[in-house]
């Protein structure tokens, strides 16, 4: 069974179609990259997928359970955790804060400490900063955080929206080493990147999305090799 | 008569401060102008005089007089602005839509009980005084600062250090984002409705007491004076609040002791003007965000 399956998923903001029957499905333990040309739907669907945006038709399945127009609080408590483009973090809590915040809806204190070690050894710069108001972290350690706030959750399927944006070519290199780490301990993942040639490099399976559409989907080696992706994404 | 005006300020302004812990604290998270704040605190005020009335103690009409208020600040709040947040108006929507509310509310009211003002009934007034070097306390001023502190500090308490004030100043910087934690975002909205209708509703009783008159547009001047000291101590800003009630209440108490009784909110609304020219921040200016 598929940790995510969408099938014939459209999102309209007023007249305007973001998505026009998008199907995508996540394997457990898979990693899938959503690519795409800027407006072409991949934050929309994340945010349809978190229940930020309501989708106008189709379906959204986790773990075989329909949770299309379910409100973000309630898709977040069944482990669809999405790592916001951007990252938004709490820059005015502390670093400590925002972890709590990330395990909000599991009410044993017990995994939520066992949970903070564990994100704390995955990132022990944020161990450092704990007491730090979390708006003093540099780009790429408030990613770190964003991404240790969505694992407080212990996610079943985790949505990384544009990991690596605005952040310096070493910090790229370090979040996408995470990733691969987070794949590498069977960590359910849709990734979605402007950075193509890294994503796909990092993935079992692409997708790609044009004016709100799958023009593209397969193995991600075969969709690295496809000549228009190459000549769209990846710079050839 | 210096010590004596002092100290009738500092209570004056705790009752000040705590009507505005509530109005800064709805700005600070739910991100709304709401005038429909002033009709909690006249609602509180007459539902003490109907405990009174009927026979209760204060003990009884405080606490009955701050759930009604914060129950009616939940509904008005959801039946006005849920709409106006999930379209993310900005706060001149709501400053508009809480406008008309709230003048329909007093009408509505001063319609249905009548404009005159009324008094609390004598037994519940307790004019026994305490004298100390020549500064008079009365059992009413005394109960009005053990209630603003006992009310603040709880605000201060559930938001700084407790599980939901985690939750609330989440939802303060970001409510997308704290949706994202599994927060439900809504129920964060009426609790701090709730909590700011007690606040509202608690000093409406405090200040019905300290003058002994309660009539249906009292929360509009409070209202008036809710702006001077959230604007003072920074919109969103609890912290603030606090010390700019406790200062608005001296200022007042000592323009009249000193000027004239009628000169009192001038100096009041002069200060305000002065601090918008020169510290539109407010007194503390702190950034928007860390204030909560």
């Amino acid at each position: 069974m598929s940790a995510l399956e969408v099938s014939g998923l459209s999102v309209a903001y007023g007249p305007t179609e973001a998505l026009r029957g998008v199907d995508l499905r996540v394997a457990e333990g898979e990693t899938v990259c959503l690519l795409g040309a800027n407006g072409a739907g991949k934050t929309t669907t994340l945010r349809a997928l978190s229940g930020q945006v309501r989708p106008r038709a189709g379906s959204i399945r986790l773990d075989g359970a329909e949770i299309t127009g379910m409100r973000p609080h309630r898709i977040a408590a069944l482990g669809l955790i999405q790592v916001p483009e951007g990252r938004q973090v709490f820059a005015a809590l502390t670093v400590a804060e925002n972890l709590t915040l990330g395990a909000w809806t599991l009410r044993d204190p017990t995994e939520a400490a066992r949970r903070r070690e564990r994100v704390l050894a995955r990132f022990p710069r944020l161990r450092e900063r704990l007491g730090q108001a979390a708006g003093a972290l540099s780009g790429g350690e408030q990613q770190m955080l964003a991404i240790g706030r969505a694992l407080m959750a212990g996610p079943k399927l985790l949505l990384l929206d544009e990991p690596s944006m605005g952040l310096a070519p070493r910090i790229v290199e370090e979040i996408f080493a995470v990733i691969a780490e987070l794949k590498a301990d069977g960590v359910t993942l849709l990734l979605v990147e402007q950075n193509a040639s890294a994503a796909l490099e990092v993935s079992d399976r692409a997708y790609v999305l044009e004016h709100g559409r799958i023009t593209l989907s397969g193995p991600a080696w075969k969709v690295a090799s496809d000549p228009a992706v190459v000549a769209a994404y990846l710079g050839g | 008569m210096l010590p004596q005006q002092l100290v009738n300020g500092v209570l004056l302004g705790a009752t000040y401060a705590l009507f505005a812990l509530g109005f800064t604290l709805m700005f600070g998270v739910l991100r709304v102008i709401n005038l429909t704040y002033g009709f909690y605190f006249t609602a509180g005020a007459f539902v003490a005089w109907f405990v009174t009335r009927a026979g209760g103690g204060l003990w009884l009409a405080l606490p009955a007089a701050a759930l009604a208020s914060g129950v009616i600040a939940v509904v008005v709040d959801a039946l006005l602005l849920t709409r106006l947040r999930r379209a993310r108006a900005d706060e001149l929507a709501s400053l508009m839509v809480t406008l008309g509310a709230v003048l329909a509310l007093y009408a509505a009211l001063a319609a249905l009980l009548g404009p005159d003002i009324r008094r609390l009934p004598p037994a519940v007034l307790g004019n026994e005084a305490i004298s100390l070097d020549g500064v008079r306390v009365t059992q009413a001023q005394l109960l009005i600062l053990g209630a603003s502190v006992v009310l603040a500090g709880g605000l201060v308490w559930l938001v700084r250090f407790s599980r939901l004030g985690l939750a609330i100043r989440a939802v303060a910087e970001n409510p997308d984002a704290a949706g994202l934690m599994g927060i439900d975002t809504a129920r964060v909205a009426a609790l701090v409705s709730f909590v700011s209708g007690t606040l509202a509703g608690a000093g409406g009783v405090l200040i019905g007491l300290a003058f002994n008159a309660i009539h249906p547009y009292m929360g509009e001047a409070m209202m008036l004076r809710g702006f001077v000291v959230v604007i003072l101590g920074g919109l969103g800003d609890i912290f603030g609040a606090l010390v700019a009630g406790l200062l608005l209440g001296v200022i007042e108490v000592l323009t009249a002791g000193y000027l004239a009784s009628g000169l009192k909110e001038a100096v009041a609304f002069a200060i305000l003007v002065l601090v918008l020219w020169t510290r539109p921040a407010g007194l503390f200016g702190r950034p928007v965000a860390r204030r909560v």
